[in-house]
């Protein structure tokens, strides 16, 4: 793929530093934080937050490095899977537990991400799926997993030995600030000067390696942190909903975060946050309904593609920007 | 009886011949994809998509009309041909000139829409689709007893394959449709009607996912989800092979299928994933591809 023609698409040019609408954004946000649960049932909130910060750690990969990945319902269903096992079998404290899957969800992403970044742009997203297909037949047949029946009841256990997590908020407050630290630690990275190279290499491969950098290190960490991050959202599923399938790592997850980031506007920071909210909503709104699902998720990728490549974030930048000139 | 390897002849020689048959489809497959790729830049993952509409369309024309095989195995994929025209006319062809990225995504969202359509439909449990009766018994040549319906698959996809392979390399259309790879202004230019070449290699991609899957109907039952397994392994074959190559696409298709059921025989556990590691051994030390040639 030509990588000087994805400039105009992929890219949404942010200003560095926190201007006085990035502080009003926080606070919005924190505000939204602290209504929600008392607004909508707090296991659904937790469930937006987790796959928010999926959605966003994916984002890194695609928005700001330029790199599809087909598979990253390995690291979230693979984190989920270890922290599911580390807190119900080996009696791991919650925390400890996520942060178990969180460095598995490292491991796998080290591992796939040595092997897919040798190939670039549209083999780079089939090579992805096809690895992620094999690690989905992997946890299929390892043990531990228990197969089609999954890891089920795990226990949400004490935080630190203290605070008991069954109690709905509590479990709330800790999702809460697993979703902060993963934004904060995303965004830290998307606005240094190593998010600055990652740019580099979306805008222009071929010119980034002229200017010496190592392309394919960069790719890699980039790939890895945003293997993390996703499995931080794994993990932290897995301790919210007490259980861990098949379903996580499944290659229709890899398509519904890529749906997510894609909606709500690719390479923006704000985007796969609106993008998850709005399909986990939709996911609620129609599981009542008989009516399949895919169809409805197809036809949204098929609305995106067609009518707003840059998703709603996108496009309201976009039209802040005219407004402004005006 | 004969052993190699510590495993008897006839159990090899089976599993070898189930390996060919399923490489057949590979083969179907990933020269469609390839075709596809070639001209319209597009990694077309509906392709799965469109090998289940094969098998379902001459399932649905065997039941209501009661056609028999050998008209189906050519009405069905007609079908098919003409609805992903369609798909091209309206869909694909406005996003000529966009990263390539674009056109797997929005297949990915046409491939959701028709399994989940026909899942909506038909349910997740497979129909069953009988094989024609000229094909339906098997002979013993000594040393393996061979299945006349399975023998007939590889044959026939082989024909078709190296058919395909002509008419690309040898014929007047073919010239033009490489000249269209190459350089898609100047074709225009001399008058040709590329738009149109366009929506035909769609429509004939279809046609070979389709005619793969009307032949595949008799085996493995006719269900909503039996493209989207298999276009992963595809998608890993192509990978393997490279896109670059015609015949390479078929040849890399064989010899996986091959594979894949050599190691049913030595390690069944990893005869699901062997195509995959294969394709990771590949990407170590080519990236490229066997056979490609850009990266």
């Amino acid at each position: 793929m030509s990588v000087s023609d994805t400039s105009t698409d992929f890219a949404a040019k942010e200003r560095a530093g926190l201007p006085r609408k990035g502080i009003a954004v926080v606070a919005a946000i924190l505000a939204a934080l602290i209504v929600a649960p008392f607004m909508a049932y707090p296991v659904f909130v937790m469930k937006l937050l987790c796959f928010a910060l999926f959605a966003s750690a994916f984002n890194m990969l695609l928005g700001y490095t330029g790199l599809l990945s087909f598979g990253h319902a390995t690291f979230f269903g693979g984190a989920a899977y270890a922290t599911a096992h580390a807190v119900k079998v080996w009696d791991f404290e919650p925390l400890t537990g996520i942060l178990f899957g969180t460095l598995c969800a490292a491991g796998l992403g080290l591992a796939m991400g040595v092997v897919a970044i040798r190939r670039q742009g549209i083999y780079f997203a089939m090579t992805t799926l096809a690895l992620a297909q094999m690690v989905y037949f992997l946890f299929l047949r390892a043990g531990f997993t228990n197969a089609e029946d999954g890891i089920q009841n795990v226990p949400r256990g004490r935080l630190l030995g203290l605070i008991d997590l069954s109690d709905p908020m509590a479990m709330y407050a800790l999702v809460c600030g697993v979703f902060l630290v993963g934004m904060a630690v995303i965004w830290r990275i998307v606005h240094s000067p190593f998010g600055q190279v990652l740019r580099a290499i979306r805008e222009n491969e071929p010119r980034a390696v002229s200017l010496g950098y190592r392309v394919n290190r960069y790719k890699l960490a980039a790939f890895v942190m945003s293997a993390t991050l996703t499995g931080l959202a794994g993990a932290t599923k897995a301790l919210v909903f007490q259980i861990a399938t098949l379903t996580d790592v499944d290659w229709h997850m890899s398509g519904e975060v890529i749906l997510m980031t894609l909606l709500g506007g690719v390479g923006t920071m704000l985007g796969p946050v609106v993008g998850a909210g709005l399909i986990v909503a939709i996911q609620n709104v129609f599981a009542t309904t008989g009516f399949p699902l895919s169809v409805i998720l197809g036809i949204i990728f098929v609305l995106c593609i067609m009518l707003f490549r840059k998703g709603i974030i996108g496009t309201l930048h976009d039209q802040w920007r005219r407004y402004g000139r005006k | 009886m004969a052993d190699i390897f510590g495993i008897p002849l006839p159990v090899l020689a089976g599993q070898l011949l189930i390996g060919l048959f399923n490489g057949a489809f590979y083969a179907l497959l990933s020269l469609g994809l390839a075709i596809i790729f070639g001209l319209l830049r597009i990694i077309n993952f509906a392709h799965g998509a469109l090998y289940m509409m094969g098998a379902f369309a001459a399932f649905l024309l065997g039941e209501w009309f009661g056609l028999p095989f050998w008209i189906l195995l050519v009405a069905a994929p007609l079908i098919v041909a003409i609805f992903a025209a369609a798909i091209e006319r309206g869909l694909l062809t406005h996003l000529q000139g966009l990263d390539p990225l674009y056109g797997l995504l929005l297949t990915f969202g046409i491939a959701l829409i028709v399994e989940g359509l026909a899942q909506y439909q038909f349910g997740v449990a497979g129909q069953n689709f009988s094989p024609p009766s000229a094909l339906s018994g098997a002979s013993n040549l000594g040393f393996m007893i061979m299945p006349h319906y399975r023998a007939f698959v590889i044959v026939v996809s082989l024909i078709v394959c190296l058919a395909t392979w002509a008419l690309i390399e040898r014929t007047k259309l073919g010239a033009l449709l490489r000249a269209a790879t190459e350089n898609r202004p100047l074709v225009e230019a001399f008058g040709v009607n590329v738009p149109l070449l366009l929506t035909a290699t769609y429509a004939f991609g279809a046609f070979l996912a389709a005619f793969a899957g009307v032949m595949a109907a008799p085996v493995f039952q006719v269900s909503p989800l039996m493209g989207s397994n298999i276009v992963i392994v595809v998608f890993a074959v192509v990978v393997i092979g490279g896109m670059g190559s015609i015949g390479g696409a078929i040849l890399t298709g064989f010899l996986l299928g091959l594979i894949e059921g050599l190691t049913k025989v030595i390690y069944p556990e990893a005869s699901n994933i062997v195509v995959f590691v294969i394709m990771a051994i590949v990407l170590f030390f080519r990236p490229s591809g066997l056979f490609g040639k850009t990266a």
